[in-house]
């Protein structure tokens, strides 16, 4: 037990020497920070988001190739079970790689990926996941205004995306919507991994949080919202409720950020 | 370990019981081994029998349990998100416990212990679970399932209470995942079990929420403002438009009793349960132990059943409906039980009296003298065909039949009609413009009031054509030009 924790820690900490990127990239965007009142979770109050830079795309296979290819732990046949489970790169059909599919998906969004799995590689990047205020906050944003949360068609885009079953093949990210940020597919392409993706769990008032189905089951779900129209919250917050940090799913990417403040101590 | 040496425990006692049982026999006054056995039975219920549930899709339902003790019962039930047909031309992404809608029928027995399995498609897009009306504990079973895509839960419950509970998905947004299809029936058949029929059915109705209006083709998107509104596109019985009519329609016997147990899954609507031309002999009111006799209609909660049994005296169609009427003919909430066998004439026409039905159809209908309709696109003639069928089954079964062979006193045959054949250009006329007054088919009198219906010329050549080459109709293909010209000198 002891030396499954000790190795658990070594993993997890082997990227974590990586140096920090410096400068800006150019695959990624800046999302300015802002007070936003959150769909689900805050019981109403606002909350305030530091300015912070984010991933354009969702990580494609190819990337996440790459980065297996250098942190052969990652490999699926390597993996810890503690740290992902059976299903991890599911669709890969090679012990180390995309495998037989590599055209039709080398640009798509690797999904079955867990949040270790996806943590370690942000890591590795000089990066880390979004906190869910963090994406949440910038996928408010439709093609033309940062904050589109009043108008409903955005709603009913991603209503009727979250209806459909997965294509059989995931489009390549470039391919996906754009938002006014410049942010590809934060909605429409597959869900996304967040830091603290079960926080909906533990924010709030401690009554509240005395039992899971006072949050996110039957009719208590649709109290606890800020707006009950808003289906869409509640449905990447209960699929971010239904997770564990070791499961992998079929339509479950992630995507990277980094500090603002990263930046400016840089330039400095 | 433990359970294991129970086992021995029970081994050995019933040894002993069985060498009593020697020793007993010569005394006239003993127990019976199998009295002593079964007390054993019953104080050692570790000593279940497994069984993996059958279970059923609509509108079939498993066999009854002949068991007469409980046992440990394995459900598994896997979700998944698919397209499926929601009516002729309109798809709909329905969300299922098992690949259909409703959910597939669960039967088990009062006090059976159920180890439930909840699995969860890879390919899903959303995390799911299930709350089991029939289920004592916090969220009938929703706490413990919350699955996401990809894996599968397990609890186990025993089964309290006897009766027939709906089973629904309840992850929020819980209206939508009702609304997309996710529930069905668990049967809990009372220690004793149910009285012996001859057919049992599985009929579950819901009601859905389409982008586009009752008919409008292709994939339709789930609707939030109408679901809110309560303003459903379609109200529909086993998950679609037709499940029960045409080939469809469930059978019976002349003589022969029937069991339906009915569903409602919502999410919304509350069900006028009502079978056209029955009188359900027996219901256990809201799916309970409460059995009335003699009722029409019996009202299905949103969430709620009902078991309706009755005898099937008199062959013919009867119409399964939600008697909110409009639902019924406007939203497809409609159904067939076809029963065959010998006639009695004397309780028939007591059914021709039956003046509920005034003639509808699922398009707008206007009376005699409104404006005319305007033409549409053409086809060949097996398009004709195909096209007329569905418009028939829309727009004139529900009056004229299934068979075209119409309600003596009371709707005119179309099935080898002499008034049809005589003249088509006629017959298009009363299509197209209504009809009102006395008129002689195959020698009886009608008199009453066909509806102008709202159709195009398109649809009234196809439905035309389909009805002059069925049912012993003397064919042809009537086309666009022959509506136009029989519409214009047909006029009343």
């Amino acid at each position: 037990m002891i030396r499954r924790l000790l190795t658990a820690i070594l993993m997890l900490g082997a990227c974590s020497m990586a140096a920090a990127q410096k400068g800006t990239p150019t695959d990624m965007v800046q999302v300015k920070g802002g007070t936003f009142v959150p769909l689900y979770g805050s019981d109403g109050a606002a909350v305030t988001v530091q300015s912070f830079r984010m991933d354009k795309y969702p990580v494609t296979n190819a990337e996440f190739e790459a980065f297996v290819a250098k942190n052969p732990k990652w490999k699926k046949t390597a993996v810890k079970k503690l740290f992902a489970d059976a299903n991890y790169l599911r669709h890969w059909t090679s012990e180390s790689g995309i495998g037989a599919n590599t055209d039709k998906l080398k640009n798509s969004p690797v999904t079955n990926v867990s949040w270790f799995a996806a943590k370690a590689y942000c890591e590795c990047e000089g990066k880390r996941l979004p906190t869910v205020s963090e994406w949440e906050f910038a996928a408010l944003a439709s093609e033309t205004k940062a904050d589109a949360s009043s108008d409903p068609k955005f709603y009913q885009r991603s209503l009727d995306w979250y209806s459909q079953p997965n294509p059989k093949y995931l489009p390549p990210v470039q391919q996906s919507f754009r938002n006014y940020y410049g942010l590809h597919g934060m909605i429409g392409l597959v869900w996304e991994w967040t830091s603290d993706f079960n926080s909906a769990l533990i924010i709030g008032e401690s009554r509240a949080n005395a039992s899971l189905d006072r949050q996110l089951f039957c009719g208590a779900g649709s109290n606890g919202a800020s707006d009950v129209k808003n289906y869409v919250a509640f449905m990447r917050y209960a699929f971010r409720s239904s997770l564990k940090a070791n499961y992998t799913v079929a339509n479950l990417g992630f995507r990277c950020v980094q500090d603002q403040k990263v930046q400016t101590i840089a330039k400095k | 370990m433990k359970r294991s040496s129970t086992h021995k425990l029970v081994q050995l006692l019933a040894v002993g019981i069985y060498g009593l049982g020697i020793l007993a026999s010569c005394s006239s006054k003993a127990t019976t081994n199998a009295e002593i056995l079964k007390s054993i039975e019953e104080a050692n219920p570790k000593e279940m029998a497994v069984i993996e549930a059958e279970l059923t899709d609509a509108p079939l339902v498993p066999a009854p349990i002949t068991r007469k003790t409980p046992a440990k019962v394995v459900v598994r039930l896997e979700v998944t998100e698919v397209v499926k047909k929601m009516a002729d031309g309109v798809d709909y992404t329905f969300w299922t416990f098992g690949g259909s809608v409703p959910g597939k029928f669960i039967r088990i027995r009062e006090n059976d212990e159920v180890e439930f399995h909840l699995m969860n498609h890879p390919d899903s897009k959303n995390p799911h679970n299930i709350d089991l009306h029939a289920v004592t504990g916090p969220g009938g079973g929703a706490a413990s399932t919350f699955t996401a895509p990809g894996h599968e839960t397990v609890f186990n419950f025993k089964a309290l209470n006897p009766g027939l509970y709906v089973y629904h998905c309840a992850t929020a947004p819980v209206g939508m995942h009702i609304a997309n299809g996710m529930y069905g029936l668990i049967l809990v058949e009372p220690k004793e079990g149910l009285p012996k029929v001859d057919k049992e059915y599985y009929v579950m109705q819901g009601d859905f929420y389409t982008k586009g209006a009752f008919g409008a083709p292709g994939l339709q998107p789930f609707d939030m403002e109408k679901a809110l509104d309560e303003n459903p596109s379609y109200v529909v019985f086993n998950g679609s438009v037709g499940s029960l009519t045409g080939d469809n329609a469930l059978t019976a016997k002349v003589g022969e009793t029937i069991r339906l147990f009915v569903g409602n899954g919502g999410p919304n609507l509350v069900s006028s349960f009502h079978v056209i031309g029955e009188i359900f002999d027996n219901v256990y009111t809201e799916g309970g132990t409460k059995i009335h006799n003699n009722v029409q209609t019996t009202l299905v909660p949103a969430g709620g059943s009902a078991i309706t049994e009755f005898k099937a005296d008199v062959p013919g169609n009867y119409v399964l409906v939600d008697h909110s009427i409009f639902r019924a003919f406007n939203k497809g909430a409609l159904g067939m039980l076809k029963v065959e066998g010998g006639e009695d004439k004397k309780l028939y026409s007591g059914l021709i009296e039956d003046r509920i039905y005034q003639p509808e159809g699922s398009t707008v209908q206007e009376m005699p003298q409104s404006a005319t309709p305007k033409a549409a696109i053409a086809s060949n003639k097996d398009m004709r065909l195909e096209l007329g069928k569905t418009l028939y089954a829309q727009n004139c079964q529900a009056c004229h039949q299934a068979e075209g062979q119409g309600i003596k006193g009371a709707f005119p045959p179309l099935a080898k009609s002499d008034f049809l054949n005589a003249d088509v250009n006629r017959a298009i006329g009363v299509v197209a413009h209504g009809l009102e007054g006395q008129i002689k088919v195959n020698g009886e009198l009608y008199n009453s009031t066909m509806p102008k219906l709202k159709l195009t010329d398109e649809e009234i050549a196809n439905v035309m054509t389909f009805v002059m080459n069925n049912w012993g109709n003397k064919g042809g293909e009537v086309n666009l030009e022959h509506v136009k010209k029989a519409k214009a000198s047909y006029k009343h």
